[in-house]
C-alpha cells in the first residue's frame, strides 16, 4: 500500500456520497449512503490488514502543503486505527437503522451522516494540529442538523445545548493551539507530542484542552448536554454520538493532553479522578431511576466514559490499554443498545420503559441480543466490557486503591441499572397488549445486530487482535509519561534501605514483577 | 519626490473613476431613468478596469517612495490596492443587484431605479479610494466626505419609503457629527505636531506625548469608530441598515467598512504608529465591546437586515483584534478577514434580496423564513452556509478570518484579549444558529415564494451568490496561501512607511 493515499480516499468516498445524496430521491439516497459506507468499511478493513504492527509509529502518512498556516497531513498509529475502524464499522449499521425510520428529507439526512463520517475519520487521521481542530469542530454542523431536523419533540433545545456546550469547550483550545504552535514552531502533531513545553505553561494549556475534551467526553458536571442530545436525536444519531463522538474526548486526552503536557497531566490527575469518581457514582444512580430507555443508556455512557477518563490518567500501560478497550467496547455496546431501543421504538413509538414488558415472550430473538449487549455493558467475562473494565481498574488500582474502589461500585451499580432495565423490558408479564403484539426482529435488524454481537464477543474472547496494533503506541506513551507519573499507593514500593537488610529481603526480589 | 506627471500616473484609477463618473452623470441627466441599465453596465465596466489597474500594484507588493504622489499626500501602494480591489468588488456587486430590487420597489408599478444610482456608487467608490490611499489628514478628510455625501443620498434613495428617508437623515446627522469629531481631532493633531502629513505627524509624536496631542488622537479614533460602526459609536448602524434599500445596505456593509477600516489601520499604524501604546488599550476595549454588544444586540432582532447590522458590528470587533496586535501579522490578518467578510456579507445580502413573497414584496422578517429549507432548499443552504461562516464554525471559510486574527493576537502576547474575544464569539454563534434553526427546523411559513429566484434579473443574483458561496465554502481554504501572500505584501507596504 506504499504511497497509495488510502486515508484521503476514505475521507473522499463519504464526501462524494454526501454530495450525491443531496440531489437524488429518497430510496436512491439510502442506497448511495449504504454503498458509500460499505466501501469505506472495506477500505477500513484493508487499512487494518495492511497496518504494520510493530512497524513505524505513524503509517499511511500523507502530507500536502495545500493551505497557509497549516498543512494537509494525515497519518495513523494503532490508536487512531482502532477508532477509525470503530467509525467505519458503525456507519453502515447507522444507515441501516435509518432505512425505514427516517421518512422526511431522506437525502439531506443521509448527506449529513456521510459528512459526519468524513469528519470523524478526519479527526482520527489528522496529523496537523489545525487540521484536527477543523475536523473536530466541523462535526458540530451536521450533528446540529441531525438532532434539530430529525430529532424528537424537544429537539430544538437539545440541538442548541449540544452545539453551544461543545463550541464553548473548543474555542479556548484554539487559543492554546496558537500558543503551542508559536512556541514549538510547528503544527505537526507527532513533533508536538515529543515537545516539552515549559512546566508553568503546561498547566494553562492543559486546562484549555481539558475544557474542550471534558465537554466532548463528557465529564461531570458538563455532561448535561448528553442526555438531552441522546434522547432527542434519531436512533442512528444516538449511535454515532455514543459510539464515536464521545470517543473524540478520550482520543483528545490520549493524543494531546497526556503526551504533550505530561507534567500538567500528573498535576491535574486528581481533578480528573475527583470529577470522574463523582460521575461514576452519581450518573449510575441517576440511570437507576430513569423511565426513558435512551436516557438510561445515556447516563450509563457518562459513567463508562468516566472510567475511561480515570484509567487514562493512571499513568501505566494497563490503564491506558484498558481505557482504549473500554472506549472501543463502549462504542460497540452503547451503539448496539441504542439500536436495540430503536428497534422497539420503531414498533411502538415510545421510549417509556413501563410501556414494554415481557418482550422475551413475543420477541425471543430480540431479547437474546438485548441480553448479550446488557451483559456486555455490565462487563460480564466473555464480552468486550469485561476486558476493558478489568484492565482499566487494574491500572487504576496501581495509582490509588480508593479510586479503584469507588470505580468498582460504579460497575456494581451498572449491573443494577442494566439488569433492572432488562427485567422491566424483557421479563415479567406482558402487561401492554400493543407491546405484546410486536413482531420479532426482521432480516434488516438481524443484519444490524449480528455484526455488533460478533464484534462484542470477539473483543471479549480474543482482545489481542485489538490490543496488538495499539501496544507499541501505548508503550511509547507510557515511556513519555514515566518521568511525570505520580507515585501510587497500591504500587509495590522499594523497601527502606535499613529494613531491606534482614526481614524484607524477599520483598526486594519480587520487585521485578512491578512496573 | 515625484514630479507631477508621475503623480498623475499613480492615481490612474481615480482619474478613470472621476471621468467616467462625470460622463455618466451627464448621460444620466440627458437619458433619464431609461438609461439606468446602460449606465450601470458602464459603471461596472469602469470598476472592473480599475481593479485591473490596482491588481499589478498589489501583486508586485509595491511600496516605498516611488508610490507616493503629490508630495506625500497620497500613496498608491500594495496596501491601498488590496483594499481598493475589495471596494471595487463590493461596489460592483451593489450595482449588479440593484436593478432587480429597485425595479420592483417603485409605486404604481413604476421602477424606482434611477440613473443616478450607479453614478452615486461610483463617486462613493472614488471617495473610498482616496480614503485608503490617503497619507495626509486633508486627503483623508476629502475622501471621507466624498464617500459620505454619496452614501447619505444612497441611504435615502427610495424616496417614497419613509424608512429609507429616515435612514438617510439619521446617517447624515450622525455621519456629519462623526466627521466633525474627526476634524476636531485632526486640528488638535495639527496644532501639536505642526503637520498634516502622516509621516511627519509620526515623527513629531515620537517620544513623550502631550495631553493635547493625545486628545487629538482620541478624537480622530472616536470619529473613525463611528465610520466603522464600532461600539460605543454603533447606534446608527441597525437603523440605517434596516431603513436603507437592501442593495444599498449591502454596499454599506461591505465597501465603506473596508475603506474605513483600512483608513483606521493607516492612521493608527502610520500617523500614530509611534504612539501605539496610547491607542492599543482603546482598540482592545472597542474590539471587545463590539464583539459582545454586537452579539447580544443581535439576539433579540426580528428583522434580518437589523440582524446583519449587529453581525457587522460583531465582525468589526473581531477585525479590531488584528489592529490591537500592532504587528504586521495583525495587519495582514485584518486584510484576510476583510476579504472573507466582504464575501460573507455579499452572500448574506444576496440571499436577503432573493427572499420575496408571493406578491413580489421583499421578505425581511426572520419569522417569515421559517421552514425555508423545505420550500426553497438552495436558498436555505446558502443562508446556512453564510450563518455558520459568520459564526466562524469550521470548515466554512469564515473560520479562517477569525483564525488569522486570533493567531496574530496570540503571537503578539495578547492572550487575555484572545481568550475573552473567542469566548464571546460563542454568544454570537447563538443568534446565527437561531437563523439556521428557523430556516431548517421550524414548520414552513410558506411566505417566501419562487419570485426571487426567477426572472431575467435573478441571473446576476445567482452568479454573485454562487461565487461568494464557493468562496466561503471549505474550498476557500485552497485560496489561503494566495490570499495570505497578497495580504502579507499589503501589510508589508503599510509598515514600510511606519
Amino acid at each position: 500500500m506504499d504511497g497509495f493515499p488510502i486515508l484521503s480516499l476514505m475521507l473522499l468516498v463519504p464526501l462524494i456520497g454526501a454530495a450525491i445524496c443531496m440531489f437524488v430521491p429518497a430510496k436512491t439516497a439510502c442506497m448511495v449512503a449504504l454503498v458509500a459506507t460499505l466501501i469505506d468499511f472495506a477500505l477500513g478493513v484493508v487499512l487494518w490488514a495492511s497496518f504494520d504492527i510493530g512497524g513505524a509509529q505513524w503509517q499511511f502518512v500523507e502530507k500536502a502543503e495545500l493551505f497557509a498556516g497549516f498543512s494537509y497531513a494525515l497519518g495513523i498509529d494503532g490508536i487512531a486505527l482502532m477508532l477509525i475502524m470503530l467509525s467505519v464499522f458503525l456507519m453502515p449499521i447507522c444507515i441501516g437503522a435509518s432505512w425505514l425510520s427516517v421518512t422526511k428529507r431522506v437525502g439531506e439526512y443521509m448527506a449529513a451522516f456521510l459528512m459526519m463520517e468524513t469528519l470523524m475519520i478526519g479527526v482520527f487521521a489528522a496529523q496537523d494540529l489545525f487540521l484536527f481542530y477543523i475536523f473536530f469542530e466541523a462535526g458540530l454542523i451536521p450533528m446540529y442538523l441531525i438532532i434539530g431536523i430529525w430529532g424528537g419533540d424537544n429537539r430544538i433545545y437539545a440541538s442548541y445545548k449540544f452545539f453551544l456546550y461543545t463550541l464553548i469547550g473548543s474555542v479556548l483550545m484554539l487559543i492554546a493551539m496558537f500558543w503551542m504552535v508559536r512556541e514549538a514552531g510547528t503544527t505537526d502533531i507527532p513533533t508536538l507530542m515529543a515537545t516539552d513545553f515549559p512546566a508553568g505553561a503546561q498547566n494553562w494549556l492543559w486546562l484549555a484542552f481539558f475544557a474542550s475534551f471534558a465537554v466532548k467526553m463528557p465529564m461531570w458536571p458538563v455532561h448535561t448536554w448528553l442526555p438531552d442530545a441522546h434522547v432527542q436525536a434519531p436512533t442512528a444519531g444516538s449511535v454515532i454520538l455514543a459510539g464515536v463522538l464521545l470517543k473524540m474526548g478520550g482520543y483528545g486526552f490520549i493524543r494531546f493532553s497526556l503526551p504533550m503536557f505530561p507534567d500538567a497531566s500528573a498535576y491535574f490527575a486528581w481533578l480528573i479522578f475527583g470529577l470522574s469518581m463523582i460521575a461514576v457514582v452519581y450518573t449510575s444512580l441517576v440511570a437507576l431511576v430513569q423511565h426513558d430507555m435512551k436516557k438510561l443508556i445515556a447516563y450509563s455512557s457518562v459513567a463508562h466514559m468516566a472510567i475511561v477518563c480515570i484509567a487514562l490518567f493512571s499513568f501505566n500501560v494497563q490503564g491506558l490499554e484498558g481505557s482504549m478497550i473500554v472506549m472501543l467496547s463502549h462504542g460497540l455496546v452503547s451503539g448496539a443498545l441504542f439500536l436495540a431501543v430503536g428497534v422497539i421504538y420503531d414498533r411502538l413509538h415510545t421510549r417509556e420503559i413501563s410501556r414494554y414488558g415481557g418482550l422475551a415472550i413475543n420477541m425471543p430473538k430480540y431479547a437474546l441480543f438485548l441480553l448479550l449487549f446488557t451483559m456486555a455493558s455490565i462487563g460480564l467475562p466473555g464480552t468486550s466490557g469485561f476486558v476493558g473494565e478489568f484492565l482499566a481498574l487494574a491500572g487504576v488500582y496501581q495509582i490509588s486503591s480508593w479510586v479503584a474502589l469507588i470505580c468498582t461500585t460504579g460497575i456494581i451499580l451498572g449491573a443494577a441499572y442494566m439488569l433492572y432495565l432488562y427485567r422491566r423490558v424483557a421479563f415479567g408479564d406482558q402487561t401492554n397488549a400493543d407491546a405484546a403484539a410486536m413482531p420479532d426482529i426482521d432480516k434488516r435488524e438481524w443484519a444490524m445486530m449480528l455484526p455488533l454481537a460478533a464484534a462484542v464477543l470477539w473483543m471479549g474472547v480474543y482482545p489481542e487482535s485489538f490490543l496488538a496494533p495499539m501496544r507499541s503506541d501505548i508503550e511509547w506513551l507510557d515511556q513519555r509519561l514515566a518521568s511525570a507519573a505520580p507515585a501510587g499507593d497500591a504500587r509495590l514500593s522499594e523497601p527502606k534501605p535499613e529494613a531491606a537488610s534482614a526481614e524484607h529481603g524477599a520483598a526486594a526480589a519480587k520487585e521485578g514483577g512491578t512496573h | 519626490m515625484n514630479d507631477f506627471s508621475q503623480s498623475l500616473q499613480l492615481i490612474a484609477a481615480e482619474e478613470l473613476l472621476t471621468v467616467v463618473g462625470l460622463i455618466l452623470l451627464l448621460a444620466a441627466a440627458w437619458m433619464g431613468d431609461k438609461g439606468s441599465r446602460v449606465i450601470s453596465i458602464v459603471a461596472v465596466a469602469a470598476l472592473t478596469a480599475c481593479a485591473f489597474i490596482a491588481a499589478p500594484t498589489l501583486c508586485q507588493g509595491a511600496m516605498g517612495p516611488d508610490r507616493v504622489a503629490f508630495s506625500g499626500q497620497y500613496t498608491a501602494d500594495a496596501f491601498s490596492a488590496f483594499a481598493k480591489i475589495l471596494i471595487y468588488a463590493a461596489g460592483g456587486a451593489a450595482l449588479i443587484v440593484a436593478p432587480a430590487f429597485f425595479g420592483r420597489a417603485g409605486s404604481n408599478g413604476q421602477s424606482a431605479m434611477r440613473a443616478e444610482y450607479p453614478v452615486l456608487v461610483l463617486f462613493a467608490v472614488l471617495g473610498m479610494n482616496m480614503m485608503v490611499s490617503a497619507t495626509d489628514f486633508l486627503t483623508l478628510y476629502i475622501g471621507l466626505e466624498l464617500n459620505s455625501l454619496a452614501a447619505y443620498v444612497l441611504a435615502a434613495f427610495l424616496r417614497s419609503d419613509e424608512r429609507s428617508a429616515e435612514a438617510g437623515l439619521k446617517y447624515f446627522v450622525l455621519g456629519a457629527l462623526a466627521s466633525g469629531i474627526i476634524l476636531f481631532g485632526m486640528s488638535l493633531t495639527y496644532g501639536f505636531t505642526g503637520s498634516t502629513n502622516f509621516t511627519a505627524v509620526a515623527l513629531a509624536l515620537d517620544g513623550a506625548m502631550s495631553t493635547g496631542a493625545l486628545f487629538g488622537l482620541i478624537f480622530v479614533l472616536a470619529g473613525l469608530a463611528f465610520k466603522i460602526s464600532a461600539v460605543p459609536f454603533h447606534m446608527w448602524t441597525p437603523d440605517v441598515y434596516e431603513g436603507a434599500p437592501t442593495p444599498v445596505t449591502m454596499f454599506f456593509a461591505t465597501a465603506p467598512k473596508v475603506a474605513a477600516l483600512a483608513l483606521t489601520m493607516r492612521v493608527a499604524l502610520d500617523a500614530y504608529g509611534s504612539q501605539a501604546a496610547a491607542w492599543q488599550q482603546i482598540v482592545i476595549f472597542v474590539s471587545l465591546a463590539s464583539i459582545i454588544v454586537g452579539a447580544l444586540g443581535a439576539i433579540g432582532q426580528s428583522n434580518i437586515k437589523r440582524l446583519l447590522a449587529y453581525s457587522s458590528i460583531n465582525n468589526v470587533g473581531f477585525l479590531l483584534i488584528g489592529l490591537a496586535a500592532v504587528t504586521q501579522e495583525g495587519a495582514s490578518a485584518m486584510l484576510v478577514y476583510l476579504a472573507i467578510y466582504v464575501a460573507m456579507s455579499v452572500a448574506g445580502f444576496v440571499v436577503v434580496l432573493m427572499l420575496r413573497d408571493a406578491d413580489d414584496n421583499p421578505v425581511e422578517a426572520i419569522a417569515d423564513i421559517a421552514g425555508l429549507s423545505r420550500t426553497r432548499p438552495a436558498l436555505a443552504w446558502a443562508l446556512a452556509a453564510v450563518m455558520f461562516s459568520l459564526a466562524g464554525i469550521p470548515p466554512l471559510f469564515g473560520f479562517w478570518g477569525k483564525f488569522v486574527v486570533f493567531q496574530a493576537a496570540v503571537n503578539a502576547d495578547l492572550l487575555a484579549l484572545a481568550a475573552i474575544g473567542i469566548a464571546a464569539s460563542v454568544i454570537g454563534a447563538f443568534y446565527y444558529l437561531k437563523v439556521v434553526k428557523i430556516a431548517f427546523f421550524d414548520e414552513p411559513a410558506n411566505v417566501v415564494s419562487a419570485n426571487g429566484e426567477t426572472g431575467a434579473d435573478a441571473i446576476g443574483h445567482k452568479v454573485l451568490l454562487l461565487l461568494s458561496c464557493i468562496f466561503i465554502s471549505p474550498l476557500g481554504y485552497l485560496l489561503t496561501p494566495w490570499l495570505g501572500d497578497l495580504a502579507d505584501k499589503a501589510a508589508a507596504a503599510l509598515f514600510f512607511a511606519g
